[in-house]
């Protein structure tokens, strides 16, 4: 076997951190290809019936305000998880990433709470086909966000104060969701 | 510095009990395995998708000889389409890929390798319930509504598969290479599956959500184009057609590139046209994506300048560039070849199975220039059946190159080196004729809904002189079966009693070639330090001509 030169073993470089990163790229594909073809048919369903949303379906825009809304102090509260790992501090990154937790569960009950009042079966035509496959895709995003933040804090809380790059990369995936969740609300909400 | 462990521990020898060795298989996290599980089920699903072509191509050759009902037509079509794209193309390129880049990096295992089992393990299952739907008459354009909606549904798990095995593999180019291997310097293959990593990362995430409109929409059925049974092969169909397909080829430039490179024994001048060259081919992502069909028209010699650019610069980007990268990166390495090299069964698996990769790039180029007339013909199957044949050519050249580091023994090369000029004839002999014909208006498409003996739709039509071509086309498919079925064989036979192999029997370069034969379960016994793209070649002073 030829000896090449040896070294001891390196650090790894940001493993969770890149494979986060990418794996927000991948939801960003996914996303915003899932907005261009609801896109593509509200055009083609506006063109051709003058209207998109069916009759007496009414799409609750105060909730959906509110997810956009939660979202804020969902990022801020991720990033001050980050600061306070950085610190060593673990109260206050256990705090910061329930609070993140708290927050991203509550942010699920706000489209549940959209479903439940638009009353609209899934078979009245695209609109609802398209409306509970896009936001439901959206849901299960914000589902991994929380057990995300769950992980996280419980490996924080259990003693491995050293493993900052997750609670980095649990930030980024954060601020993933709220720039998805931005166009998505732009593009179905405010925009229908 | 991150505590997460993603180092594979030494997994004992599998000389326990028969369920025990089932059992570490099932659970393994050791890439080489994960790799080699790729490899086996493909295998499988190469010999049923063969059978299926076969049976289709026999099924073209006379229209006096109708053995299959329209309902299973349709369904052998639609098995034909997803198995050879989705059981073999596919899962041949990510399970070689698991199986060696970590070892070519200098990587003690995958990233995140349990995120690449479970991948493996969603793709399995996607693909049986995949085939079982179609079984059940529930493949695109199906009649049984409840198998279509699990058809939908299997095609996306299989598809979320391919995807985690992609964020694995592109954490691991990106995270865990050697010291001083920085990206100039990783191994052709390696950068070859990055760049195909990369465009997997973004289509199949494309084709997922394109899946879930289409199951939520058929399984609540209303007046809507997405909720028909047809909705699978138009909102989906993009996903096993060209130019999808030429981003699961793209490691086949990188196999071939990395065996001109050893058997040439010398350092490659042309290092970085070759990886900008595999690297352009990965454009054809964009065409994936935005699901632009970016075809010129077939009145575009009588437009306008400005009407012309708006057609010539989306066809440039999608299909152009990639042509040109496929091109680039296939001459490099051929002109690499003047330096005499060592002709060995991997060297002529490379050279084959990347002329159909080329031969595939650019028929796809052509197949959309509407005024070519070839657009809704069988010159479209005819073009993935190059793309699909030069993965399975590629596979086969890597089984025999690598194979000594998964299991410790040499494939016999006279055994082996019959079967590369086997297998391509039949690659050719299956693609080509279906190109002829797609030039005398046969028709075709991705998944079609086939019906015979109507005017107003016929999407099997005998008449005409194609039934040469349909014969010949059958007559190929049999060729690559029977190429693979005695590679098989023989790989098989090497497994458990191949002459053994050295550490370096091929006098290689990268770092694979620096640990022993097998692998360990940790691939490297100490951290290599790099200092050049060929790091074994410094080693060897003798050998440092360049090419």
């Amino acid at each position: 076997m030829l000896a090449l030169p040896s070294a001891p073993a390196p650090a790894p470089r940001r493993q969770v951190f890149v494979g986060t990163a990418v794996a927000c790229a991948a939801g960003t594909a996914l996303i915003g290809s899932m907005l261009a073809l609801y896109l593509r048919f509200r055009d083609e369903a506006i063109s051709a019936d003058g209207r998109w949303v069916p009759d007496g379906v009414k799409v609750n825009l105060v909730a959906a305000n509110i997810m956009l809304l939660a979202l804020i102090p969902i990022c801020v509260f991720a990033q001050w998880a980050v600061y306070s790992a950085k610190r060593g501090d673990t109260v206050h990154t256990g705090l910061a990433l329930g609070l993140v937790g708290l927050l991203g569960v509550a942010f699920i009950n706000a489209q549940a709470f959209i479903y439940s009042q638009m009353k609209l079966p899934a078979n009245d035509g695209t609109f609802s086909a398209m409306f509970y496959t896009v936001t439901g895709v959206m849901v299960a995003l914000a589902i991994v966000g929380v057990v995300f933040s769950a992980v996280t804090a419980f490996r924080f809380l259990g003693g491995r104060i050293t493993d900052r790059e997750i609670v980095s990369a649990h930030a980024m995936y954060w601020y993933f969701l709220s720039v998805a969740f931005v166009a998505l609300w732009f593009v179905v909400y405010v925009t229908k | 510095m991150t505590t997460i462990d993603t180092h594979v521990t030494s997994a004992p020898a599998s000389a326990g009990s028969g369920l025990a060795c089932v059992a570490e298989w099932v659970t393994t996290t050791d890439h080489k395995r994960i790799g080699r599980l790729y490899l086996g089920s493909a295998a499988v699903g190469f010999v049923g998708s063969a059978v299926v072509a076969l049976l289709l191509g026999i099924e073209r050759i006379s229209p006096s000889r109708e053995w299959l009902d329209i309902g299973s037509l349709t369904q052998l079509f639609a098995l034909q389409r997803f198995g050879l794209t989705f059981m073999v193309m596919l899962p041949l390129v990510v399970g070689l890929a698991t199986a060696i880049v970590p070892l070519q990096v200098g990587a003690r295992s995958l990233a995140f390798p349990r995120l690449a089992a479970a991948g493996f393990w969603a793709w399995l299952i996607g693909a049986v319930l995949a085939v079982v739907s179609v079984l059940n008459n529930g493949g695109p354009n199906g009649g049984n509504a409840d198998f279509v909606d699990l058809f939908t549904l299997s095609a996306a798990l299989a598809a979320a598969g391919f995807l985690a095995g992609a964020v694995s593999l592109v954490t691991t180019i990106l995270t865990t290479r050697a010291p001083g291997m920085n990206m100039r310097r990783v191994p052709f293959f390696t950068w070859s599956v990055l760049v195909a990593s990369l465009g997997l990362l973004v289509a199949m995430p494309v084709l997922i959500g394109q899946l879930l409109y289409v199951f939520v929409a058929h399984r609540h059925p209303s007046l809507s184009e997405l909720s028909g049974n047809r909705a699978f092969a138009e909102f989906a169909g993009f996903g096993f057609t060209q130019p999808t397909t030429i981003i699961f080829a793209i490691p086949v430039f990188g196999f071939f590139a990395e065996v001109v490179a050893t058997f040439t024994r010398g350092r490659s001048r042309n290092r970085g046209l070759i990886f900008a060259g595999i690297g352009l081919v990965g454009v054809a992502v964009f065409g994936t994506v935005l699901q632009w069909p970016a075809t010129l028209r077939t009145s575009f010699l009588d437009l306008s300048f400005g009407e012309k650019l708006k057609d010539l610069l989306p066809f440039a980007l999608v299909h152009g560039v990639p042509a040109l990268g496929a091109l680039v990166a296939v001459a490099l390495c051929a002109k690499g070849l003047s330096a005499k090299p060592t002709i060995t069964a991997p060297l002529v698996f490379g050279l084959f199975s990347a002329l159909l990769a080329l031969c595939g790039v650019a028929a796809s180029a052509l197949n959309h220039v509407a005024g070519a007339g070839l657009i809704g013909t069988t010159f479209e199957e005819g073009t993935w059946l190059a793309l699909v044949f030069s993965a399975v050519l590629a596979t086969m050249g890597a089984v025999t190159y690598w194979g000594p580091k998964w299991w410790g023994r040499s494939l016999p090369p006279k055994a082996v080196l019959p079967l590369a000029l086997l297998a391509f004839a039949g690659a050719a002999l299956a693609a080509l004729p279906l190109m002829v014909a797609g030039f005398a208006d046969q028709p075709g498409g991705v998944f079609p809904a086939v019906e015979r003996g109507s005017d107003a739709v016929v999407n099997f039509d005998y008449s005409g002189p194609m039934a040469l071509w349909n014969l010949l086309s059958s007559v190929g498919h049999g060729m690559v079966l029977l190429a693979g079925l005695v590679f098989i064989a023989v790989a098989v036979r090497s497994v458990r009693a191949g002459e053994r192999a050295g550490d370096d029997p091929w006098d290689g370069h990268t770092l694979e070639w620096a640990t022993t034969s097998p692998a360990p379960a940790d691939n490297f016994a100490v951290v290599h330090i790099v200092q050049s793209a060929e790091p074994l070649l410094d080693l060897k002073p003798s050998n440092r001509s360049d090419t």
